[in-house]
C-alpha cells in the first residue's frame, strides 16, 4: 500500500536521524568531556598553592568515606577467611589462607571494591554538589566574581578525590587482611605463624602492593573525574541532577571494572 | 565613547542557536544612574546582562563596558573587567557551604592580600550597609529569600565596583523586603557612586527608583525614558506593561491553529 510504504520511509528517516543525532551527541560530550579534563588539569595550581582547598575536599570524600570503607573491608576480608579456608582444607594447605586473602585484597578486591563504593558514596556526592552549584547559578556568580569555578571548585575536588582513593583502598585492604585473621585464625583456628610468615613471604611490595597502588590511583582519577564532569554538564534542573548522578554511579563503576580488566592484563600477566 | 557613559551596546543581536532572542538592541547606561531594563518574562532580559558581563559573546554588534569591548577581551581582561562589576543573581546565588560571612569575604579573599583583620572590617561595613552586619554567622539556608537577596548585594559590592548588574531583584519577594531592596538600590548607587543595571518586570517598584528605563520587546527596544515620561507614555505595549493588562500588544494566547480545528470541530459535523 502506497501510505503504507510513505510511513514506513518516514520512520526510517526518523530512526537514522535519531542514531545520527545520538551519534553526533556522543562525540561531541567526548570532545567536551576531554576538554573540560585538560582544562582540569591546566587548572590544578590553584589546589596545590591553596592546599587547604584540596584538604577540605579530602575531608568530604575520603574521610566521611572511611566508615563505609571500613565496614566492608572488614566484611569482604571475613568473607575470604571463611570461604578461602572451605577451599584450602580441601587440599590440606589451611596455612595459605593468609596468602589468599592478603592477594585477592591487595591486587583486586580492595582497589577494585573500595573504588565502587568510593564511586556510589562520593562519586555520585560529588556530581550532585557540582550539578546543584550549577542549578542554582553559584558557578556562574564564581565566574562573574572573576574566580575560575574550574580551578576553584573542580580542580581541588578532582585531586582530593585521586589522593583519597588510594588512601581508601590502603585502609579497605588493610582491613580486609585484619578480617581473614579475625575468621581465620582466632574463629576457626588456622596458625597464626602460618598465616602472618606466609603472607609476608608471598606478597611482593612491587608486583602486588605497589600494582595494587597504582590500580587505585587509576580508578580514583576515573571515577572524580567523570563525577566532576557529570556535575558540571548536568542539565541545570533537579531531573537533570539526579539523572547525572545516576550516571555518574553507573559510568564510574563500569570504568573502574573495564580498567581493571586491562591494567590486570598487563600487571599481572605471566607472573606464577 | 562619551566619557558618562559606562555601558554602550550598540545594534547587537544575539541567539541561541537558530532562535533570536535579541535583534539588534542599542542601549547606554549613564555613570551614577539607575538604568531599568523591562520586558516580559523570555524576551532577553537576562540575555543582555549575560553579553555585559562577558559570559555570552554578541552575535553582532558591540558591548562596551568603561570603554572596553567586552566580547573581543580574553580570559584574562574579562576577568580584569569583572572584578570591577558586581552581579546580583535572581535568586541570590549564595555559596551554601559559605557563612554569610564567608560569602561576602569571598573576593576580597581571593582578590586581594588584605590581613583578615581588614577583610573582617570591610565585611561587616557591606553587610552594615544592607542592615545584616548582626546576620553575619549565620549560613544561607537560614536566610529568608529576602535577607539573601541582600546578602548577595553586600556580595556584589565588596569590591566597591563602578557597575552592579541586578538580575530580577524584586522577585519573589514580600511587600517589606521588596521595598527594603529597592531603597537599597538607590542608596548604594547614589552613596558608592555605583552605575546599576536593573533587569526586572516589576514596574511599580523599579519606577520609584530609576533614572531611565528600557522597554525590550520580540528582542528590539520598543520604548525608552525617563520614570514619568513613561508611566506617561501612550505606546500600547508599554501601556499594557505599566498597567499590567491581560491582553494587548502581548496577546495573551501563545500562537496556534485556528481553536474550531484544534477541537476537529469541522470533521465531527461531517
Amino acid at each position: 500500500m502506497p501510505t503504507t510504504c510513505v510511513w514506513e520511509r518516514g520512520v526510517l528517516r526518523q530512526t537514522i536521524e535519531n542514531l545520527g543525532n545520538r551519534t553526533l551527541q556522543g562525540v561531541w560530550r567526548m570532545g567536551f568531556a576531554t576538554r573540560f579534563f585538560l582544562a582540569v588539569l591546566l587548572h590544578s595550581g590553584t589546589a596545590f598553592r591553596r592546599f587547604g582547598l584540596t584538604i577540605r575536599e579530602m575531608y568530604f570524600t575520603g574521610v566521611l568515606s572511611l566508615i563505609i570503607i571500613l565496614v566492608s573491608g572488614l566484611f569482604v576480608g571475613m568473607v575470604l577467611g571463611l570461604q578461602g579456608y572451605e577451599t584450602l582444607q580441601t587440599y590440606g594447605s589451611e596455612e595459605a589462607l593468609g596468602i589468599l586473602v592478603a592477594l585477592s585484597l591487595v591486587r583486586e578486591l580492595g582497589p577494585v571494591v573500595a573504588a565502587l563504593l568510593f564511586a556510589s558514596r562520593a562519586g555520585s556526592a560529588i556530581t550532585a554538589e557540582i550539578g546543584l552549584m550549577k542549578a542554582t547559578e553559584q558557578l556562574s556568580a564564581m565566574e562573574m566574581m572573576a574566580v575560575d569555578p574550574i580551578a576553584r571548585v573542580v580542580a581541588p575536588r578532582f585531586w582530593a578525590g585521586v589522593i583519597s582513593m588510594p588512601l581508601l583502598a590502603a585502609l579497605f585492604s588493610a582491613m580486609g587482611v585484619f578480617g581473614g585473621y579475625l575468621v581465620g585464625v582466632q574463629l576457626i583456628g588456622v596458625d597464626e605463624g602460618s598465616f602472618w610468615s606466609q603472607m609476608q613471604s608471598a606478597v611482593d611490595f612491587e608486583q602486588d602492593i605497589l600494582n595494587g597502588v597504582i590500580k587505585s590511583v587509576v580508578f580514583g582519577v576515573a571515577i572524580t573525574a567523570i563525577a566532576l564532569f557529570e556535575g558540571y554538564d548536568a542539565p541545570p534542573t533537579a531531573e537533570g541532577v539526579s539523572g547525572a548522578t545516576t550516571r555518574t554511579v553507573v559510568t564510574s563503576s563500569l570504568a573502574v571494572l573495564a580498567l581493571d580488566f586491562v591494567l590486570t592484563a598487563f600487571m599481572f600477566r605471566g607472573l606464577n | 565613547m562619551h566619557s558618562d557613559n559606562l555601558v554602550e551596546i550598540e545594534a547587537v543581536a544575539f541567539g541561541y542557536g537558530a532562535r533570536p532572542v535579541l535583534k539588534g538592541i542599542n542601549l547606554t547606561a549613564r555613570r551614577g544612574q539607575v538604568v531599568a531594563i523591562m520586558g516580559s518574562s523570555g524576551c532577553g532580559k537576562t540575555t543582555l546582562l549575560r553579553l555585559i558581563g562577558g559570559q555570552i559573546k554578541p552575535g553582532q554588534g558591540t558591548v562596551r563596558v568603561a570603554g572596553e569591548s567586552v566580547g573581543a577581551l580574553d580570559q584574562a581582561g574579562l576577568y580584569r573587567l569583572r572584578r570591577k562589576m558586581g552581579m546580583l543573581f535572581q535568586f541570590g546565588a549564595l555559596f551554601t557551604d559559605m557563612s554569610v560571612f564567608d560569602n561576602v569575604a569571598f573576593q576580597l579573599r581571593e582578590h586581594t592580600d588584605l590581613p583578615e583583620d581588614a577583610i573582617r572590617d570591610l565585611v561587616l561595613m557591606k553587610l552594615n550597609a544592607v542592615g545584616l552586619r548582626g546576620a553575619a554567622h549565620l549560613m544561607p539556608a537560614e536566610l529568608s529569600g529576602g535577607m539573601a537577596r541582600r546578602v548577595a548585594l553586600a556580595r556584589a559590592i565588596a569590591l566597591d565596583p563602578m557597575l552592579v548588574m541586578y538580575d530580577e531583584p524584586f522577585a519573589g519577594l514580600d511587600p517589606i523586603s521588596l521595598g527594603v531592596t529597592g531603597n537599597l538600590i538607590r542608596r548604594l548607587t547614589d552613596t558608592l557612586g555605583l552605575t546599576s543595571l536593573v533587569v526586572t518586570h516589576d514596574v511599580q517598584e523599579s519606577l520609584k527608583i530609576v533614572d531611565y528605563v528600557y522597554f525590550v520587546s520580540d528582542g528590539v527596544i520598543v520604548a525608552e525614558g525617563t520614570a514619568d515620561e513613561i508611566r506617561a507614555s501612550a505606546l500600547p505595549y508599554v501601556h499594557q506593561f505599566v498597567h499590567g493588562e491581560a491582553d494587548g500588544p502581548v496577546p495573551f494566547h501563545y500562537p496556534a491553529p485556528s481553536y474550531a480545528d484544534d477541537l476537529r470541530l469541522g470533521a465531527r459535523r461531517a
